[in-house]
């Protein structure tokens, strides 16, 4: 009795895989979608959607954790190659799986419009207006040379909003120290089959399904971060 | 017919085959004022039933046109800063050996632009809808199995390159520097992101697949494994050997100049 009750206890709080793995390490999964594919039509349409969720955000998911495995492996092995050698495909799988995790939330079927309250707030301070911070965001993110990601992040050394890009799935946070608030995916594989190569075109409509409630409590939750 | 005409009929005929025969990568090693959109050497069906004519026609007339329009942009705009730089008035594969030369404030739109211009030319220069040329020939086909130990060997390594790439970038095999005026150096496999190119790397490249997703995703969308078979089945072996050739003369040329 006690040992099955153990046993049930061990399985919900796996102990974490460097550790020797006693216990199945939890995998990671889609995260839901909270609307239909075809629910950001005419910005996006439904087959991009649903070729962007059940394929390369799959894919994603899966390839973390086949990787992620082979890293537990290789940690429990003491193989330091092994684990160096794996980390690219960490970064790439794991940085794709949280930024389409992030961009999901950002979009929503009644987005569009323009932030209100604190963030505005914000967005006035560190960019001047709205509509500066709406061009520096669209013209840095469609310059990205190849594959890559456009993101309004939040510094919490210094507390203010910040345009940048980050390249291939090169995950925010890690790389810049930015925590993402808001992030656009100008991967060719999220516009090409709607828009082809006019990237100009998808970055200008996707303002119009940005989840500005989604970005507030973004910045609302990082913001406290920073003050604690 | 009256003879005249007939000669100017038969001179017609050998100028269109002649620029038929022109690969797209011809003038990369000439200085120009301006730089056309190469020609393809195919219709925009002509890579059917592999890469389909709508995918063709955009990466040429979409994305390579931007590649050659925003090149000749910055290129002008280079020179125009600084009439004394003689980089800015060399052939563009003198530009992509020497990036670091470029002035910082030029150098990574020139790297992308003059690259992308380049990278699609040379794409565009080893493919054809020819059925006559699918077998692995000539020098290049005899160094690959030196190298690689047999073609299959180096099929294999050159797709799992191809379909293990992160984000975009191309796959190539090249030809190592000439240290020789007569031995051909040997042929080595490498990868390139977004439109970095191995000339830059001082390499001269021989075959090359692009594998960004505007490439492929009209026709395959993610499945990138299915568009390298479809770029297998298009590899003109005697175009790869013409630009092994190409390059091989521009060394003599450059043995003679030394």
């Amino acid at each position: 009795m006690l040992a099955s009750r153990l046993f049930t206890v061990a399985r919900a709080f796996p102990k974490h895989a460097a550790l020797g793995c006693l216990v199945p390490r939890l995998k990671h999964t889609l995260p839901d979608l909270c609307y239909d594919f075809n629910a950001l039509e005419p910005v996006i349409s439904a087959e991009i959607m649903k070729l962007h969720y059940t394929k390369h955000h799959a894919t994603y998911v899966n390839n973390l954790n086949i990787t992620e495995d082979k890293m537990a492996d290789a940690l429990k092995n003491g193989d330091i190659n092994t684990t160096i050698s794996l980390q690219p495909a960490l970064k790439f799988n794991g940085g794709g799986h949280l930024n389409h995790t992030i961009f999901w939330t950002n979009l929503s079927p009644s987005g569009g419009g323009e932030p209100t309250g604190d963030l505005m707030t914000a967005i006035r301070d560190d960019f001047g207006s709205f509509e500066n911070f709406k061009k520096e965001l669209s013209a840095t993110t469609i310059a990205i040379q190849g594959s890559g990601w456009g993101w309004l992040g939040f510094n919490p050394v210094n507390g203010m909003l910040k345009v940048t890009t980050c390249a291939n799935q090169d995950p925010l946070e890690p790389t810049t120290g930015l925590v993402p608030l808001l992030g656009i995916d100008v991967w060719e594989h999220a516009y090409y089959l709607q828009y082809k190569n006019v990237r100009p075109d998808y970055v200008k409509e996707i303002w119009n399904v940005i989840n500005w409630e989604n970005v507030t409590e973004r910045f609302a939750k990082a913001r406290m971060e920073k003050l604690q | 017919m009256h003879p005249v005409c007939i000669l100017l009929v038969l001179l017609s005929c050998f100028s269109v085959v002649s620029s038929g025969t022109s690969a797209p990568y011809h003038g990369i090693e000439k200085y120009a004022e301006e730089y056309p959109l190469p020609k393809l050497p195919y219709a925009y069906d002509g890579l059917e039933p592999h890469i389909d004519r709508a995918t063709v026609k955009v990466h040429h007339t979409g994305h390579h046109a931007a590649y050659t329009r925003n090149m000749n942009a910055a290129l002008k705009e280079w020179k125009n800063d600084d009439t004394s730089d003689s980089l800015s008035r060399s052939s563009l594969l003198r530009i992509l050996q020497n990036l670091q030369d470029i002035p910082v404030q030029y150098r990574t739109k020139l790297r992308n632009n003059v690259g992308g211009y380049v990278n699609h030319a040379l794409y565009w220069g080893c493919l054809s809808g020819n059925q006559g040329n699918r077998t692995p020939t000539g020098t290049v086909a005899a160094d690959i199995n030196t190298v690689f130990g047999s073609f299959s060997a180096f099929r294999e390594k050159f797709t799992a390159e191809a379909a293990s790439l992160f984000g975009s970038g191309y796959v190539w095999l090249s030809r190592q520097s000439s240290t020789s005026a007569t031995a051909k150096p040997p042929l080595v496999i490498t990868t390139s992101q977004n439109q970095d190119t191995p000339i830059s790397e001082g390499l001269r490249p021989v075959l090359v697949i692009d594998v960004w997703e505007h490439a492929y995703y009209l026709k395959h969308q993610n499945l990138r494994a299915k568009h390298i078979g479809d770029w297998w089945a298009l590899v003109d072996w005697e175009a790869v050997n013409v630009l092994d050739g190409w390059w091989a003369k521009m060394d003599v040329k450059v043995h003679e100049d030394l």
